[in-house]
């Protein structure tokens, strides 16, 4: 197993259809690897291992019977908040503990059918709210690097699990920067892509108009080979948009020469630990030496996104979070004696502090005579922010910027002041509101943690962001570094 | 905000409150708003909402036909109670 966990996907592609090892070979090497690293890490709350044999098996038989594709027989992890027919679909609340999805996310169908296997679901904040999976019902996840830090989040399970090398590829969502910041602090490459891009059906909604489904791989090369096949129009999603995919693959070999790198002025700030802005300096070096050219760019409104994200995410999380009610599915409260004791005890119940303290937030903002005040306010601010972005985009291609102000930190060390947790999401959660593609990768080490680097880019610029890192990752080797004790 | 206003927004978003949970809520909502709060210095008197993070899209409308199929016992598996295929709730009406 020792050689298999470096190889690319391709790699990995080519090994199946060259017979050097089979599909169900690398399923079964993964899900030991996963057995033996659940009780260190706890990346996982479900592992399908019977299914993902047979899984396996079938597509052994499609490559001898020459019917692979480029996916095929490779082995990966959805996290929890997408949809698996007949397999539990927790989102890491007990409100969903016992929540058999009846159908697949279109997501999950897409890369089923481009033959990959699916060897568990990944552990998560609690519908997707925290930024360091320990909201998460079935406790929190740990950094592969370090088991006393966590691994960031919600994606934390997915991060957790590509770095520790359980599965070359983890699905993962982000509202407000929670694949990207999940893959800085645990070192592997996380795409978030447009706004529309790749099909909300069957994934669980937090912030519909925030919310974004991606990937989390070793390299921006398999990032691309992923997103190629999860992304496209989805009728059953209408907010998804009816574009063409391009082949991510394609454009990787590109040079960056004229390459216009814009450095946002407002993410090198007082709040950038000092050791993690020179790990990005050094990384920006690169790629003035790749042919970039770099030039500061000022998004003036950029700092109030975090108090914007506030107000519109729990706004859209109290009336998404509403269709929990202990009627049609999910958890219910034992004995209830009127319908309001019903609701309002299985909510009670069923979800976590933090979910609840967004609902309230929601509510709240949402409730007569605090609408205009806050919400709409809100919704104006959030243009202006997006305005900001597209002033920027008519003078660069792309933005670069930190990740993460620091690397990963101690469990329990940001679990009693909530506005401590938000704050790590201060350089992320501007894409989300302005529905931009971004990605992290990982740029460099403070101690033994690794670094992430953001790559920002226009609407619909997967293909360049995708370019920018790959060009970055054949100069460097910070993404082929594997967790002591993982390799 | 106060100690009634929580129990005012956890009654409107159906959510019951331990009364030992209630100071901790009061505080850290109170420092959201907070947050929130620094919204007011920016000037946004002529600008425009923005519900939709992509710009131009409308709703898209599909053909009005029947695309699904009805497949009630299996989502209907899901449920704590029903009966006939019907969801069980506490009696409403006496």
């Amino acid at each position: 197993m020792a050689a298999l966990i470096q190889k690319t996907l391709a790699e990995l592609a080519a090994g199946l259809r060259g017979k050097q090892f089979s599909s169900v070979e690398l399923a079964r090497g993964l899900l030991e690897r996963i057995e033996a690293a659940q009780p260190k890490l706890n990346a996982l709350i479900t592992v399908t291992r019977d299914a993902a044999l047979a899984a396996a098996a079938a597509a052994d038989r499609d490559i001898g019977a020459g019917r692979g594709g480029p996916l095929t027989g490779i082995p990966l992890i959805h996290k929890d908040i997408f949809c698996t027919e007949g397999v539990r679909t927790s989102c890491g609340s007990r409100m969903l503990d016992n929540f058999i999805a009846p159908y697949d996310a279109t997501v999950v169908a897409r890369l089923r059918s481009a033959g990959m296997v699916m060897l568990g679901k990944a552990n998560m904040d609690e519908f997707a709210m925290g930024s360091s999976n320990e909201t998460s019902f079935y406790g929190p996840v740990r950094n592969p690097w370090d088991a006393r830090l966590v691994p960031g989040g919600s994606s934390g399970g997915s991060a957790a699990a590509v770095a520790a090398r359980l599965a070359p590829v983890a699905t993962a969502t982000d509202t407000g920067g929670s694949i990207r910041q999940p893959a800085a602090l645990c070192g592997v490459t996380g795409v978030k892509p447009t706004y529309g891009r790749v099909s909300r059906y069957g994934m669980i909604a937090f912030a519909s108009s925030l919310d974004q489904g991606g990937i989390i791989t070793a390299s921006a090369e398999d990032a691309a080979l992923v997103l190629r096949a999860m992304a496209g129009f989805d009728p059953r999603d209408s907010t998804s948009v009816d574009r063409p995919v391009p082949d991510y693959t394609a454009a990787l070999g590109r040079s960056l020469a004229g390459l216009k790198v814009g450095l946002l002025e407002e993410f090198f700030d007082k709040g950038l630990d000092a050791d993690n802005e020179r790990q990005i300096r050094a990384a920006l070096g690169v790629f003035a030496g790749l042919g970039a050219s770099l030039r500061e760019v000022s998004l003036p409104s950029i700092p109030l996104s975090v108090p914007a994200y506030y107000v519109v995410a729990p706004a859209e999380c109290s009336s998404n979070l509403a269709r929990y009610d202990g009627v049609r599915f999910g958890y219910r409260c034992r004995e209830p004696r009127d319908l309001l004791d019903l609701y309002r005890r299985t909510r009670g119940e069923g979800f976590g502090a933090e979910v609840k303290r967004r609902i309230m937030t929601g509510t709240y903002v949402l409730s007569t005579g605090y609408y205009d005040a806050y919400y709409l306010k809100a919704q104006k601010v959030r243009r202006l922010i997006a305005n900001d972005f597209e002033r920027a985009f008519r003078d660069v291609d792309v933005i670069m910027g930190p990740t993460t102000p620091t690397p990963a930190f101690e469990i329990g060390a940001k679990t009693a002041d909530p506005i401590t947790m938000y704050l790590n999401d201060i350089y992320t959660i501007g894409a989300n509101l302005a529905g931009l593609p971004a990605l992290s990768i990982p740029c460099g080490f403070v101690g033994k943690l690794p670094v992430g680097l953001q790559i920002i880019g226009p609407h619909f610029a997967e293909e360049r962001l995708l370019t920018a890192a790959h060009a970055f990752q054949r100069e460097t080797d910070w993404h082929r570094r594997i967790p002591p004790g993982y390799e | 905000m106060e100690r009634a206003e929580i129990e005012t927004i956890a009654h409107l978003a159906r959510l019951e409150l331990r009364e030992s949970e209630i100071p901790a809520y009061l505080e850290s909502l109170s420092r959201i708003l907070e947050l929130v709060g620094e919204l007011n210095r920016a000037d946004t008197s002529a600008v425009a909402p923005m519900a939709h993070p992509l710009p131009g899209l409308s709703q898209m409308l599909r053909a009005d036909e029947v695309t699904e199929r009805n497949d009630r016992e299996r989502y209907q598996s899901n449920a704590p109670q029903v009966e006939a295929g019907l969801y069980l709730v506490p009696k409403v009406i006496e």
